[in-house]
């Protein structure tokens, strides 16, 4: 079937987005419907005395304005972190209180400290702007490393010296005793700068109380509504889980931002019961600069060791991660289990240890952004590789070479065994497509410019399809990480599929409908996706971490097994032959080797029918399926960026960049392709251009698309792009998530470019003409005093 | 409250709308169509642009009220599911799209350029599509897609303009 698995479909959900017909959630409008604007704590760190709302009541318009001690009062529960994390002296973590509007302390500039409800957006946000707060500023940090120091301002009374934990993951004494007899060891001080996630969308809710129901409603901007109200029945206490429906309909990008369940989207339920209105609440981007999660932020002293022959003996990592004011649901998760765990890399390292200190300052919390500790991990890894290979003299494809690894399954010190790969062929095919071998003439073109030219790898892995259970459960995860799928055959035999993955711009509605053509051999066209409604889809865990191929489609496959067994056993009924005889194909059930068949419509009429079933057999046809994945999936890739350094600007220039990956199976090139595409410039945002600025004093610098400089078209090039293909041997498709690959794997890959061109290797992120241009004048200088 | 009057999507319209309603409001509140989207609040984003009397604006930095008389054009007014604009047509075709929320205003824009320079009879290079779209911001794509589409709408519109010509 030519709609079926690998084939490059045009995807089904375009028309709606193409002629402006999408329904994103600020565009639901409900009767009676009233608007939130939040008054947000004006600085990093303040005790809040008082509140006078009475300027703002007499405004015409104003419905409502409540607080903090308000919610508490109504028992309203705090905002929830969803892993904890045990410190390496067997300590539980350490984390102070989200109250989701201030009670006492506010703990960063934007934390909500009373919601207005009035008649129109306009009125709501004017009268924010005159609910007058008694405050008492406090001395506040905003920069980890700062925050650990002694007498440094304490977030929270219950956390001293602002540490949540002190975490630790491999054999410490062996990469001691191996780090002492390396032949060469190679030590570097990493940033990995902090990102506002951005999704185009902001955030929105638009929530709605019906008294007489005693029943709730909320339309959000949500990656995984199903989670979002078990959360908010269960630990927010708004009402319980059969009294609350939430919808995330189209939604605008997440990147990670929108898995978290906010402080105004519980606060519009809450305030649509005290109102009695409908409450909507859009933020504007300078809102969701201060308030969405951020991303990384990590401080890092890494040593890798190595023996004669380039061979790495021991990894030693000493991160300090940036949490922000509270601990947001999967922030303790990012920097431990999602980064930790992947310290081995590409590589057979023999020895591995480090520490990690999560901890709090007074800026907003920081979150799982797109690969959520994964670049983190690539970034450090890639770039000690890269700088071994310059002070070893060896080529930094050849080093990466010795050191792959070899076999598959691969158990590493860090916890995880990979699955599947073949490492030397993906850096094969990726020297190839950029033509490696062509660089130095290149080279030599730029110098006759007067311009420098840099090459630059990366070889990546990263776990995806977040992830087996009751393995997640042991590690500290407060949910199962499983996926579930209903599949209805109606009775003319088109089909839906109910998901509990959610789409919001990876394209499920059309790859979810491949994989049941494939099946059954009948247009995507007679296929449906559900998702994104907790009244229509049985619980769902929803889409981040590259978890919708691996995990969703596998729940997908299990519910497809059962709705063609039970096909099949009409089908044989009907046709009076074996079962094991039925072949469906084409749209056809057929029986193998003889011309016996009937129509799939026609299986599926006889299923709602049913006056002819075998024996004992339920009428219908419609399976559920819940999927537990066995293992994470281990996608990886080899990344080579060349750039174009001006060394009398700075002003450098991507001049190719090339990834082959390997995800495995592939469901639709097209969309697999469109998810590089986009998680590459995501990283040559964080390489080139995006860093969220806080001063000393905690006050947000980068405020808006004036100061925190996103990709544009200009920035980036067109993309060389190419796959291998292992697939992974631990779910039924054989496929391994690409969401976040770009993200995870481009970052090194353009730094690597950058201080090749320009001989340096002291540069960080963002590579901004002025931060590469230092960094020359500084080489330049050091090369005369030598 | 001022009254304006204006033709959106060929149609005309008459409201009363304060002297403070930006037109991206004023089109997604007023008239409901809320296919133009408001991405951000400095005027950087360009999911808002839209076509006033032919020529593309950002709708949040525009009065709905100085645009009495003016004749408008959403994205909902380019063309319908059954009847694409061929940039509509060459987004799909392309995958130029993910979340789909930048994708009005990088149609509208796309639309905008393609004409600009089609009258000044310059070509529209892949390098000159990345330059103009300094005003569009899209998280999802990376933008090798959207390039390719607008390249192919460029050709498709041509050959429609010399077909009619
Ligand atoms: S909303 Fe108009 S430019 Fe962003
Ligand atoms: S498609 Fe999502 S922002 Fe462009």
């Amino acid at each position: 079937m030519s709609d079926g698995i690998g084939a490059r479909v045009e995807r089904k959900e375009d028309k709606r987005f193409i002629t402006g017909k999408g329904k994103y959630t600020d565009d639901i409008r409900m009767d009676n419907q009233a608007y939130a604007a939040f008054v947000r704590c004006p600085v990093a760190h303040a005790k809040i005395n008082g509140i006078d709302s009475s300027a703002a009541m007499a405004m015409e318009g104003v419905i409502a304005v409540h607080t903090g001690p308000e919610m508490k009062a109504d028992e309203i529960g705090d905002i929830i972190t969803g892993w904890s994390i045990t410190s390496k002296d067997g300590s539980p973590m350490q984390c102070g209180v989200w109250n989701p509007m201030v009670t006492t302390y506010g703990r960063y500039v934007g934390d909500a400290v009373a919601v207005v409800v009035a008649e129109t957006q306009d009125i709501a946000r004017a009268a924010a702007e005159v609910v007058e707060l008694d405050y008492e500023e406090l001395p506040a940090v905003a920069a980890a490393d700062v925050a650990l120091t002694d007498g440094a301002p304490q977030v929270h009374e219950n956390v001293p010296g602002n540490l949540i934990f002190n975490w630790e993951i491999g054999d410490e004494a062996k990469t001691e005793a191996a780090m002492a007899g390396a032949h060469h060891v190679t030590e570097l001080d990493i940033t990995n700068n902090r990102l506002a996630p951005n999704p185009m969308e902001p955030r929105s809710a638009v929530a709605t109380y019906d008294e007489a129901e005693d029943h709730y409603t909320l339309y959000t901007t949500s990656q995984n509504p199903h989670v979002a109200r078990l959360v908010l029945s269960a630990f927010y206490n708004v009402a319980p889980e059969h009294k609350l429906r939430v919808i995330a309909p189209d939604v605008g990008g997440g990147f990670g931002s929108k898995i978290y369940i906010y402080p105004e989207e519980l606060t519009c339920l809450w305030a649509s019961m005290k109102t009695g209105r409908s409450v909507k609440w859009t933020s504007d981007r300078s809102e969701a600069f201060m308030t969405d999660a951020h991303g990384r932020d990590h401080v890092t002293k890494a040593k890798m060791g190595f023996d004669a022959d380039g061979n790495i003996v021991a990894f030693h990592v000493d991160t300090i991660a940036n949490i922000g004011a509270y601990v947001s649901l999967f922030a303790t998760a990012t920097p431990t289990y999602l980064y930790g765990t992947l310290w081995s890399g590409t590589y057979a390292m023999p020895a591995i240890y480090g520490t990690v200190r999560a901890v709090h300052t007074n800026t907003v919390p920081v979150d799982a952004y797109r690969g959520a500790g994964r670049p983190e991990a690539t970034y450090m890894i890639e770039r000690m590789m890269e700088t071994a290979s310059r002070e070893m003299g060896i080529h930094p494809a050849e080093l990466r070479r010795r050191n792959f690894v070899k076999e598959f399954p691969y158990q590493t010190e860090v916890i995880l065994q990979y699955d599947s790969g073949d490492y030397f062929k993906m850096l094969d095919e990726g020297e190839k497509a950029a033509d490696v071998a062509g660089f130095a003439a290149r080279k030599a073109d730029s110098a006759a410019r007067g311009k420098l030219r840099g090459l630059g790898y990366s070889t990546f892995v990263e776990a995806c399809g977040i992830a087996p259970s009751a393995a997640v459960g042991s590690l500290g995860a407060a949910v199962g990480l499983w996926e579930s799928c209903e599949v209805r055959v109606n009775p003319v035999g088109t089909v839906e599929v109910l998901t509990g993955s959610h789409s919001h711009g990876q394209g499920h509605e059309t790859t979810f409908a491949q994989l049941v053509s494939d099946r059954f051999g009948i247009p995507i066209d007679n296929v449906q996706i559900v998702h994104g409604d907790t009244d229509k889809v049985q619980m769902g865990m929803g889409t981040y971490g590259s978890r919708s191929g691996p995990v969703g489609m596998s729940a997908v496959v299990k519910a497809l097994d059962k709705v063609e067994e039970k096909a099949k056993k009409i089908a044989a009924h009907t046709l009076e032959a074996s079962e094991d005889d039925i072949v469906i194909e084409n749209g056809e059930v057929k029986v193998a080797g003889t011309d016996k068949k009937m129509g799939w419509h026609e299986v599926g009429l006889a299923a709602y029918i049913a006056h002819n079933l075998p024996e004992g057999m339920e009428p219908g046809l419609k399976e559920t399926a819940f999927y537990d994945p066995l293992n994470f999936s281990f996608p990886s890739g080899a990344l080579i960026c060349e750039v174009e350094v001006d060394p009398d600007t700075g002003v450098t220039d991507i001049v190719k960049f090339t990834a082959v990956d390997d995800f495995g199976t592939i469901i639709n090139p097209n969309i697999v392709e469109g998810q590089v595409h986009g998680g590459v410039t995501q990283g040559i945002g964080q390489a080139m251009l995006e860093q969220v600025v806080y001063d000393e004093t905690g006050q947000l610098i980068t405020g808006s698309y004036m100061d925190y400089c996103m990709p544009r078209a200009d920035d980036v090039p067109s993309f060389t792009l190419d796959h291998t293909c292992t697939p992974s041997p631990l779910n039924p498709l054989g496929v391994k998530g690409c969401g976040e690959a770009g993200a995870i794997g481009a970052p090194p890959a353009v730094i690597n470019a950058i201080t090749d061109a320009i001989g340096s290797n002291d540069l960080q992120m963002p590579a901004t003409p002025l931060a590469v241009w230092t960094a020359l004048q500084a080489n330049k200088t050091a090369m005369a005093a030598e | 409250m001022t009254n304006v009057s204006m033709t959106v999507n060929g149609k005309s319209v008459s409201c009363d709308v304060s002297e403070t309603t930006l037109l991206s409001e004023f089109l997604r509140e007023d008239l409901r169509l809320t296919g133009t989207h408001v991405g951000c609040d400095t005027s950087q984003c360009g999911a808002c642009v839209v076509h006033v009397d032919g020529k593309a604006i950002k709708s949040c930095t525009a009065l709905a009220v100085s645009l009495n008389g003016s004749d408008l054009t959403t994205v909902e007014g380019v063309g319908s599911a059954s009847n694409l604009h061929p940039m509509q047509a060459a987004f799909k075709k392309h995958h130029g799209l993910q979340c789909g929320f930048c994708t009005p205003g990088m149609i509208m824009a796309g639309i905008d350029m393609v004409e600009r320079y089609h009258a000044a009879g310059q070509e529209l290079t892949a390098e000159a599509i990345r330059h103009e779209l300094e005003g569009n911001i899209c998280r999802c794509t990376g933008y090798h897609n959207i390039v390719k589409a607008i390249e192919e709408a460029a050709g498709t519109m041509a050959g429609q303009k010399q077909a009619a010509e």
